[in-house]
């Protein structure tokens, strides 16, 4: 019989520690379903992920019951729509969003992502035409997703995206502003794009994928904390091997539960993502697992190295219990939906600045960060530049999810309510980075990018 | 397919007949019990066989659910290999 103590241990992480599955997004290529016709077009791409995920959420919910673990979110990533509308008018985007609404409906589904651009380089009419009809189709939507990715390592960084998101940025959170500026919730402007990403608001399905596909993203900075503390006084190298294990373990439920969902959707597996991804629950905090390592508040110097151990303990512990593991994987640091990043944030402990050094080496970047509602977009478009730039740089997925609350300033707070918590308005710098942004173009690749 | 029933809760006359009770009304056998104490509660653990289940796990968890809340003890079933997966290589 199986021992004791590892089921109540598995229990006990269920149960008190927060451990879930925190997504099963199916990823849907809707390349066949182009056309120059938008009403075909639209029949067409509401169809497909109809049919592809019409029993995702049934599953899902099976799979907690068989398992006893819980899935917090049912996700659909799509192709990013700007290839996919690339032949219609840029007033037929916008319509296009609202059928992923209604396809997230029908399904019942969380959110779905894929409402994006890859520009990299440069921007085709079709990219261009879905940029300008970001901040609509996000402002009139509540469960569709957007990312651009403005840069990658191989091609740099394209700047006129960068102050053209900036812009945009700024827009969506006017045109959303009786919800505090909620649409800029659900986007994120990338670096280094991952194509099997399953977390919002950054999935997309990308080009190389398969038809259909199941990527499944695991948490647990709960479990970890717990771990830490439980392990007591001890040095790094036992503290590692500690996340190590433990991170294991949460990941082959994640496994499990990939490999079960994949044989019983008939669609093919394609990743674990090894996210440590909070959520603003009590015991849910990545903060509070550097917190247990010794540090006072989360921000204080130290923080830094405390979370490049994280990140790379996790994903050694991690990569050893799955067979293929993609995505973002590594440790999310996002202030509004992490208790401990909230009160670090609060008692001004944690600034933009030690955020911006932390996603160095961490996945992901400058993420749910509520700044003045008066920052002007060419300010936007400096923290995404600095931040890309980090990306670009190290070889490495950054990403920007900014929220400048129109109406509100330093000292506010602002509630977004379920997963996406709530934020202090953090200060940004008041020196001017206009001129920097309108000189446009592009910043070449990094030297390392000639790696043949 | 086996499964693990876990009770936890304050230990009180009659739980291990009560669930029992459910097994036997569902078709499901009871292969192993053990009990620990995990903080201050005690815990209880059954390895089932499910193979002669009658009704749904659904049904069965349904009805294991409503014997906990009357009882006020956290009681559930898992499909085994989430332990399996967990604990071994």
């Amino acid at each position: 019989m199986l021992n004791t103590k590892d089921i109540l241990e598995t229990i006990n992480m269920i149960k008190e520690e927060n451990l879930d599955i925190r997504t099963i997004t199916m990823g849907i290529s809707l390349l066949d379903c182009i056309s120059d016709d938008q009403k075909r077009l639209e029949t067409k791409i509401y169809d497909k992920i109809t049919k592809s995920a019409e029993n995702l959420v049934s599953t899902a919910v099976e799979l907690e019951h068989t398992y006893g673990i819980p899935i917090i979110n049912k996700r659909v990533s799509v192709t990013p729509i700007s290839l996919v509308g690339s032949c219609i008018g840029s007033d037929g985007y916008v319509r296009l969003a609202h059928v992923l609404e209604k396809a997230a409906n029908e399904l019942g589904i969380n959110f779905i992502g894929g409402y994006g651009a890859l520009v990299q380089k440069g921007m085709t009419k079709g990219a261009h035409a879905l940029i300008e009809s970001i901040p609509e189709a996000l402002a009139t939507t509540t469960k569709v997703c957007s990312s651009v990715n403005v840069a990658s390592t191989k091609a740099g960084i394209n700047m006129d995206a960068v102050k053209r998101m900036g812009e945009i940025v700024k827009e969506t959170a006017i045109l959303t502003k009786d919800n505090d500026s909620i649409g800029c919730a659900k986007l994120v402007i990338f670096s280094n794009i991952p194509d099997d990403n399953p977390f919002m608001a950054g999935a997309m399905h990308g080009m190389g994928e398969n038809d259909t596909v199941i990527n499944v993203g695991v948490s647990g900075p709960g479990v970890v904390a717990s771990a830490i503390k439980r392990e007591g006084f001890c040095d790094f190298s036992r503290l590692a091997d500690t996340i190590k294990k433990t991170a294991f373990k949460i990941t082959r439920v994640g496994q499990l539960i990939a490999y079960e969902a994949s044989k019983r959707l008939n669609t093919p597996y394609g990743i674990i993502d090894l996210s440590l991804a909070p959520t603003p629950a009590v015991g849910d905090s990545v903060a509070h697992i550097l917190e247990n390592m010794g540090l006072e508040k989360c921000g204080t110097h130290g923080t830094t190295a405390a979370l490049a151990m994280l990140n790379d303990a996790v994903k050694k512990g991690g990569v050893m219990a799955s067979s293929h593991v993609g995505g973002l994987s590594g440790a999310f640091i996002p202030v509004s939906e992490d208790a401990g990043m909230i009160s670090a944030a609060e008692c001004g402990a944690l600034t933009i600045e030690k955020l911006e050094a932390m996603t160095a080496v961490c996945s992901v970047g400058l993420d749910m960060i509520a700044v003045p509602g008066d920052t002007s977009a060419a300010t936007i478009s400096g923290v995404i530049a600095d931040e890309i730039a980090i990306g670009v740089i190290n070889n490495k997925t950054t990403a920007v999810r900014l929220i400048p609350v129109i109406g509100k300033g330093v000292g506010e707070t602002v509630e977004f309510g379920g997963l996406l918590g709530y934020a202090p308005i953090m200060p940004l710098n008041k020196y001017s980075s206009e001129d920097f942004i309108a000189r446009g173009g592009r910043i070449p690749a990094p030297i390392h990018s000639l790696r043949n | 397919m086996k499964a693990v029933i876990t009770v936890i809760g304050k230990d009180t006359v009659g739980i291990i007949s009560a669930i029992s009770a459910e097994c036997a009304m569902h078709g499901v056998n009871i292969i192993d019990i053990s009990q620990s104490v995990l903080k201050e509660y005690f815990a209880m653990i059954m390895l089932v066989e499910l193979e002669g289940l009658k009704g749904t796990f659904l049904e069965f968890q349904t009805e294991l659910d409503k014997v906990g809340k009357e009882k006020n003890l956290d009681i559930r079933v898992m499909h085994e290999d989430i332990f399996n997966s967990m604990h071994r290589i």
